[in-house]
């Protein structure tokens, strides 16, 4: 009776599409997460390690690779546009703002992780970028020889990039400018602690998966995984720094 | 008591308006926030001044009518009342006190402290109703309904429309109360002929009446005079992913 396109021309539709496309996007970053901790366990000194390996895994991929990148693209612009054109709506629907805004606290979720929601995403937008230019399209890339290493990956001797050595270089005391890195990458994390902390939960509560008495319970487990999850991206460049 | 007011005055729509200071004296503790209105305007009126004009009905927190933003708060700070509810005993003398009529481009406003609500009232007509023959009051075991059903689409049925909801939203979002009144139906067996078309329907008219987009922050169940949950939020959205899938 209804079709899926006219549901994203209003308001409840853009909010499902914003849940929907934000837990995707929070399973890629636990997907993210999972392979960045072994970066806990590794040795930095030999290329054959498990990070390496998982790396080769995922560019071994192939088609299927560029299949998951492109939907992970289209899913993070989805993402972005709903949250910048909801708070450009915003502007025109208040009108006249109020002299005097408080909030009533009680049942209210507003504070500093719901209200700077467009100012986390946007800077985590950003920072994706120069994430991926740095580390995917960064050094190795296209095959430099120091960072690249002759593997054996089931039975065959196959050329392997070395990220974990762009890893180490990034973040190791040792390296120039690595403190910047450390404290840019720590003061993003934090940010996407806040941004998961309303996000985790709104998306839920947007896809309708909410009752009164699952809120307070779903708030509380929402942003202990958003804290969680930003804590294990942000103790990893700490660690590396003091290797 | 003493209480300095600061007050939004406006002529009307194409007419800018500003905060007007006033010192109301002899204001008793008994008197309600709306009394002390009253009570200013009298004495306006003596002086020969236009009254400030505002809202008003029942004054016992049912009708939906009283709609002012108190020192930044929807209905003031008082939880689960309407601005009638609240009583000046919970100010002390010499306070300053701001009100504001409720912002939102879907609710214009006539003059002072009174908004055009009727944005409300097109979301019901576009699909809160039920079209069945409902006959005469049928016995009650005739239609049995889940307990829990029967609570929540009572509490949903709550809702007086006064607007708190989209007063109080960052967005200025109607979700709440359209919410509110397309779950309260959802509910009921007499509210399933019509299921999927009212919340397409009410769902396309109040993006229509210009209301923001929900971020659920939740502020409206904060201010609701009646409590009504967001739940009723995330029911609409079900209604609406059931209704077009």
């Amino acid at each position: 009776m209804y079709s899926l396109l006219t549901a994203f021309q209003n308001s409840v539709g853009r909010k499902i599409l914003t849940g929907v496309t934000g837990i995707a996007l929070t399973g890629f970053l636990i997907i993210h997460l999972l392979g960045n901790l072994t970066l806990f366990t590794i040795d930095y000194a030999d290329a054959d390690n498990a990070f390496n390996r998982y790396a080769h895994f995922l560019h071994d991929l192939g088609w299927l690779l560029y299949v998951a990148e492109a939907g992970l693209l289209t899913i993070f612009l989805i993402h972005a546009y709903l949250g910048v054109a909801i708070y450009l709506r915003k502007k025109k629907t208040r009108g006249t703002n109020y002299e005097v805004v408080k909030s009533r606290g009680g049942a209210s979720k507003v504070g500093f992780s719901s209200r700077t929601m467009l100012i986390s995403g946007s800077l985590l937008l950003i920072f994706t970028v120069s994430h991926v230019n740095h580390f995917k399209f960064g050094p190795g890339w296209s095959g430099e020889p120091e960072y690249t290493q002759q593997m054996n990956v089931g039975g065959e001797t196959t050329e392997v990039r070395d990220l974990s050595k762009l890893v180490f270089e990034t973040f190791n005391q040792q390296y120039e400018g690595a403190i910047f890195y450390v404290i840019g990458y720590v003061g993003i994390m934090i940010l996407l602690g806040f941004h998961l902390r309303h996000g985790i939960w709104s998306a839920l509560q947007s896809l309708g998966a909410m009752n009164k008495k699952l809120v307070p319970v779903i708030y509380a487990v929402a942003g202990t995984i958003g804290i969680l999850i930003a804590l294990g991206f942000l103790v990893l460049p700490i660690y590396i720094y003091f290797l | 008591m003493t209480i300095n007011l600061r007050v939004w005055r406006q002529k009307n729509a194409s007419t800018p308006g500003k905060l007007v200071d006033y010192k109301v004296e002899g204001v008793s503790e008994h008197m309600s926030f709306l009394e002390m209105f009253d009570h200013l305007n009298e004495q306006l009126m003596k002086k020969g001044d236009e009254p400030v004009e505002f809202d008003h009905d029942c004054r016992e927190g049912i009708c939906g009518s009283c709609n002012m933003v108190i020192d930044g708060q929807a209905h003031g700070p008082q939880k689960g009342t309407a601005a009638c509810q609240l009583h000046m005993r919970h100010y002390n003398d010499g306070d300053t006190i701001v009100v504001e009529p409720w912002r939102a481009a879907a609710f214009p406003l006539i003059r002072d402290l009174v908004v055009d609500r009727s944005a409300f009232d097109r979301i019901q007509a576009a699909g809160g109703y039920i079209s069945v023959n409902t006959g005469a009051a049928p016995d009650a075991h005739a239609v049995p309904v889940e307990k829990e059903d029967a609570d929540v689409a009572f509490d949903y049925a709550a809702c007086i429309g006064c607007g708190a909801c989209v007063a109080a939203c960052p967005n200025a979002s109607a979700s709440l109360f359209t919410g509110a009144k397309i779950s309260q139906f959802a509910r009921l067996p007499q509210g399933q002929v019509e299921r999927e078309r009212r919340v397409v329907r009410m769902v396309e008219q109040m993006e229509k009446e210009g209301f923001g987009d929900c971020s659920n922050f939740g502020e409206c169940e904060a201010v609701c005079p009646k409590e009504i949950s967001i739940q009723a939020i995330a029911e609409m959205r079900r209604e609406y992913m059931k209704a077009i899938t």
